[in-house]
């Protein structure tokens, strides 16, 4: 129905693809926190190796994704444009050394130091890009509530996300008819219009939408609580699976990355590891 | 007799955030095994009397009660509403609301899962139960993926899970296209006979209903039961139309000829009823008498032209195959066909909110392929199917302004055409009020109004009386007529072949994405390959007719239509 | 800790999906990389309708998801969209907008999104990027302003009108039904 570029549930044969969503979702957590937290150039360098070899083994071809990746690119592209805009020589700062390669105008110089950090902190965010792509290309909607039970997230809040996974269709194509409708009557979001008035507009469509949510909040809160929702304190899940010799395999995995990613990272003390000393 | 498994006892019942009660002295026993059909308007307190017995009053619905209520011999005030699930299974009107999972068999699943059923069992259950359905080999699919009926087969698959004893049907045909509903109530039948279940109907569409046989008929009105009789002492009863019901067209064409309506008829069915020879020449007698009505049509020009017109939204999906066809000025025309024909695809490809593939569409001989969607929106005005969708403002004078703030109007002109609009609409005296103090007709004029405003030459109907008993049906439809009768051309999408046949004398019929016929609206639902194809239903005046001998069917139905017209006018005057 | 209504967990499904789609559609601003994002304005007028944990969830559930199939998640500003929600679901707690409202009620709801917005962008989302991506403490103050202010004006517009219009059509429409 509506094309907004999002990315879905790609159903192929893989070894990724079977092993159950609480493997993968754990694996992406702890992916996530040694991202996050390292700045150590050999750990990031090392993720990202081993994520492009997980992608491809997931059978998933970069063409399946490259919308995603665009927006990514061009995400990380601003950003490093920003930092460097506002603060060219934070390297400098962070390295606590200074080699310039060539000045540019004014207080803008290239420095080693600043390209190492630009270098690092696009490192940080790619090496988790192909994990979570994986993740929501790879794990079947259906498993992602049961997962986020099985690691200990009450199964109510878990059910919301199902919720969400399971209405934003319903969602889309309302927004869409409605917003046709009202462009018929003159209301247009992308025009040329000022901000204000664009912001005004935006309400004759937010406003019908919002109410028929909420309509569909009772509808949907009546159906649930007259099948039992909430009758007990656990629940059990059609489509959960058993975790099987290469989910433990693979949640191994994740968490030595992470251990040994940390130990290496502060090793010598300091998160950042530094060439220039 | 046995224990009923519902019993109301002087039972009344106000909502708290209302004035008045709205149930008032309701007695009502309902036994295992029963099928019993809640027929009333809206506004009735039909579908209240369903919250009462699922359990949502008082849980989700608080508010006061009277009286006595036992469901399955228990008091539902005392209960949990848990308790109350495993004796009432409810299907709920809305399908995309009551569907919750992410797919067919975690949808069944849900009750199951909430009662913490081992995985294993839950799934030989689930796959029982969709067998049963017929839902079976979808197990996988998504509620998209799915047809309005398919959804309503996993709903009912959902409830059915757990064993309950009673199946609760709120409005159950109110989004299917003809087919589907009828296919719905021989589905409630088979589950009814292998279950066993005691069956509620909360419907308005009694004839629909009465296809498969329904041993009880309770009527409401006002918050009371006005009739509580076996469905044949109920239909010999002229008390319908009274309370805001549209009784079987069968049986209102015999009343017209005269043949009187007793339980010896068998008036349930229209296939059932045994006419003596008598009766049968009264229907033709009555069919020579009203020879003339329903005249010929004018000769127009053409307003709108759709010419090899295809479209998919997405490259490998045709949702329009090639169709081809032209409106005349001042003409109302119906668009029918199944969900998913491509109905609604082509009334959006005509306001320009898509762009076909290939073909184009032409205004009056004038292409309009570069025009924006607001300029066309000045020839062809769009009503979706629900007001609620499309009102954005607190007041009407405001609702009905709003397509003109984006002109460059001065105030003047713009106030003389609100109230110009208004008074089209006969809202003129309203024009204070807020929306939200209007009925639900008022406020699909509302909505009319505001397309009206912007003064097009077309307005197009996406299914203008869904859900809507038959005081609103008419209401909706006699006001469009009159918008007819000054000049403007309608189109209308609908499933409703009554509508098509009472107002339009023209129909389009779409399947698949390809235009299957443009005919007479009496001649779609004479052509029974086309009717199967199409997903339709012939009226029950076609087969009234035929087993009356009357050859032309058709013609039957015209004059059926004209006399109704005439002794509603001769009422009102 | 109080169990979750089950109108609660549809609220936040919903209200979540809502976020999702809004975020989704882009709607062009003049200034690059701060599109007018009106998936705060339904967020805060979801939190002042069903209280704070939807509100958190909401914007957690909501602002994960758009992450999650565009770039990879970017924790930092997760965290502050499920602040902003549980800010102003906590400080709207007994607004009781079902029962109408008027100018002091909207007052107060604009109050709770600008202290919301102002301590979600300029405090909460630039210290977390801070600790994880140890960006410079320059660009991501400027950043958060940014952010800070544009969320404002659009919950302030958009927020207050939808609010507006709930009051005005849901409320009613409990009183008057049955007048006819």
């Amino acid at each position: 129905m509506a094309r907004i570029a999002i990315l879905n549930y790609i159903r192929r044969p893989s070894p990724v693809h079977e092993l159950t969503g609480t493997a993968k979702l754990i694996f992406f957590i702890a992916w996530s926190v040694a991202a996050m937290v390292t700045f150590d150039t050999r750990v990031l360098v090392c993720m990202l190796l081993i994520g492009a070899v997980i992608f491809r083994i997931s059978q998933i071809r970069i063409r399946d994704i490259s919308v995603v990746l665009g927006l990514a690119a061009v995400f990380l592209l601003l950003n490093n444009l920003f930092i460097y805009l506002f603060t060219p020589e934070y390297g400098v700062e962070v390295y606590a050394s200074r080699d310039v390669l060539f000045p540019i105008v004014g207080r803008y110089t290239v420095t080693a130091q600043q390209l190492f950090y630009h270098l690092n902190i696009t490192l940080k965010v790619v090496c988790v890009v192909p994990i979570a792509l994986l993740f929501i290309a790879c794990t079947d909607p259906s498993e992602f509530a049961s997962s986020l039970a099985r690691i200990g997230v009450s199964y109510r809040a878990g059910y919301a996300v199902s919720l969400a996974l399971r209405y934003i269709p319903d969602v889309q194509r309302e927004y869409r008819n409605i917003s046709q409708a009202q462009q018929a009557r003159g209301i247009d979001l992308s025009g040329k219009d000022k901000l204000f008035t664009r912001l005004k507009n935006s309400v004759a469509i937010l406003l019908p939408l919002i109410m028929s949510s909420i309509n569909r909040i009772e509808v949907v809160s009546n159906a649930m609580e007259l099948r039992g929702f909430g009758k007990e304190k656990k629940r059990t899940w059609y489509m959960q699976r058993k975790l099987q010799r290469n989910d433990w395999l693979a949640i191994g995995f994740a968490i030595a990355v992470l251990a040994v990613g940390l130990a290496v990272t502060f090793s010598n003390g300091s998160r950042y590891y530094n060439p220039f000393v | 007799m046995a224990q009923p498994i519902i019993s109301f006892k002087d039972y009344g019942f106000q909502y708290r955030a209302q004035a008045s009660p709205t149930l008032h002295h309701i007695n009502l026993d309902i036994y295992p095994g029963e099928k019993v059909l809640i027929a009333g308007a809206s506004g009735s307190g039909k579908s209240t009397i369903g919250s009462c017995i699922n359990g949502l009053i008082p849980y989700a619905y608080p508010g006061e009660n009277t009286g006595q209520l036992l469901v399955g011999g228990k008091d539902p005030k005392k209960e949990s509403i848990f308790t109350l699930s495993q004796i009432v299974g409810t299907v709920l009107q809305d399908t995309d609301g009551q569907f919750i999972g992410l797919t067919v068999g975690e949808d069944i699943a849900f009750a199951l899962e909430n009662d913490c059923v081992p995985q294993d069992e839950m799934k030989l259950t689930v796959e029982e139960t969709a067998k049963l359905v017929d839902i079976d080999h979808h197990l996988e699919y998504a509620p998209h993926e799915l047809s309005g009926g398919q959804k309503q087969r996993v709903s009912l698959a959902g409830v059915m899970v757990e064993n309950v004893k009673v199946l609760l049907f709120d409005e159950p045909l109110a989004n299917l296209d003809p087919a589907a509903g009828r296919t719905t109530i021989e589905l409630i039948d088979e589950v009814q006979e292998r279950t066993g279940a005691a069956v509620i109907i909360i419907e308005h569409r009694l004839e629909d209903v009465l296809w498969r046989k329904v041993d009880r008929i309770v009527l409401m009105d006002e918050g009371r039961i006005v009739a509580d009789m076996p469905t044949k002492a109920f239909l010999t009863d002229t008390m319908l139309l009274e309370h805001g019901i549209r009784e079987p067209l069968y049986l209102t064409a015999l009343r017209y000829a005269g043949v009187p309506i007793r339980e010896e008829l068998e008036p349930q069915h229209v296939e059932s009823l045994r006419l003596s020879g008598e009766h049968k020449e009264q229907v033709r007698a009555w069919y020579r008498d009203n020879e003339g009505r329903g005249g010929a049509d004018a000769q127009r020009r053409d307003i709108l032209s759709v010419e090899n017109v295809s479209f998919g939204y997405t490259p490998e999906v045709q949702n329009l195959k090639n169709v081809s066809f032209s409106i005349k000025e001042g003409e109302m025309v119906s668009i029918v066909g199944k969900n998913g024909a491509g109905k609604s695809t082509l009334a959006k490809l005509v306001c320009g909110f898509e762009k076909p593939t290939s073909g184009r569409i032409c205004l009056a001989g004038r292409d309009l392929s570069d025009d924006t969607i607001k300029e066309r929106a000045s020839q062809i005005g769009y009503v979706m199917q629900n007001p609620n969708q499309m009102i954005s403002k607190p007041l009407i004078w405001d609702e009905v302004e709003m397509a003109l703030l984006a002109g460059n109007m001065s105030v003047e002109e713009r106030k003389e055409r609100v109230e110009e609009t208004l008074k089209i609409c006969g809202l003129y005296p309203f024009r204070k009020w807020p929306v939200s103090a209007l009925s639900y007709g008022q406020k699909k004029r509302v909505t009319i109004a505001g397309i009206l405003v912007q003064q097009p030459r077309i307005i197009i109907l996406d299914e203008p009386t869904a859900g809507q008993d038959y005081h609103h049906y008419t209401e909706i439809m006699e006001f469009l007529k009159g918008l007819n009768e000054q000049g403007f051309t309608i189109i209308m999408i609908t499933h409703d072949m009554h509508l098509m046949l009472e107002y339009t004398p023209r129909a389009i019929v779409f399947s698949e994405g390809e235009l299957l016929a443009d005919t007479t609206a009496a001649h779609v639902l004479n052509d029974p390959a086309l009717v199967q194809r199409a997903n339709l239903k012939e009226t029950s005046l076609y087969t009234l007719s035929m087993s009356c001998g009357i050859e032309n069917p058709q013609e039957f139905t015209k004059r059926f239509i004209a006399y109704e017209e005439a002794h509603r006018k001769g009422q009102e005057g | 800790m109080k169990k979750l209504s089950v109108k609660s967990v549809v609220a936040i499904g919903i209200g979540a999906a809502l976020f999702f789609v809004l975020g989704k559609v882009a709607i062009p601003s003049p200034v690059p990389n701060t599109n007018i994002s009106l998936q705060y304005a339904v967020e805060a007028v979801f939190a002042t309708l069903f209280g704070p944990v939807a509100g958190v969830l909401i914007g957690f559930i909501g602002h994960t998801l758009i992450d999650a199939t565009s770039y990879g998640p970017w924790w930092s500003w997760i965290i502050a969209s499920a602040f902003v929600g549980l800010v102003i679901g906590l400080a709207t707690m007994k607004l009781n907008v079902e029962d109408g409202i008027d100018s002091r009620k909207l007052i107060h709801f604009n109050v709770a999104q600008i202290i919301a917005h102002v301590l979600a962008w300029g405090l909460v989302a630039p210290v977390l990027d801070i600790l994880i991506y140890a960006e410079p403490v320059e660009k991501l103050f400027a950043q958060g302003l940014m952010a800070a202010v544009a969320n404002i004006i659009t919950t302030g517009v958009v927020g207050t009108l939808l609010l507006l219009g709930y009051a005005k059509t849901v409320v009613k429409r409990g009183s008057l039904e049955k007048e006819d």
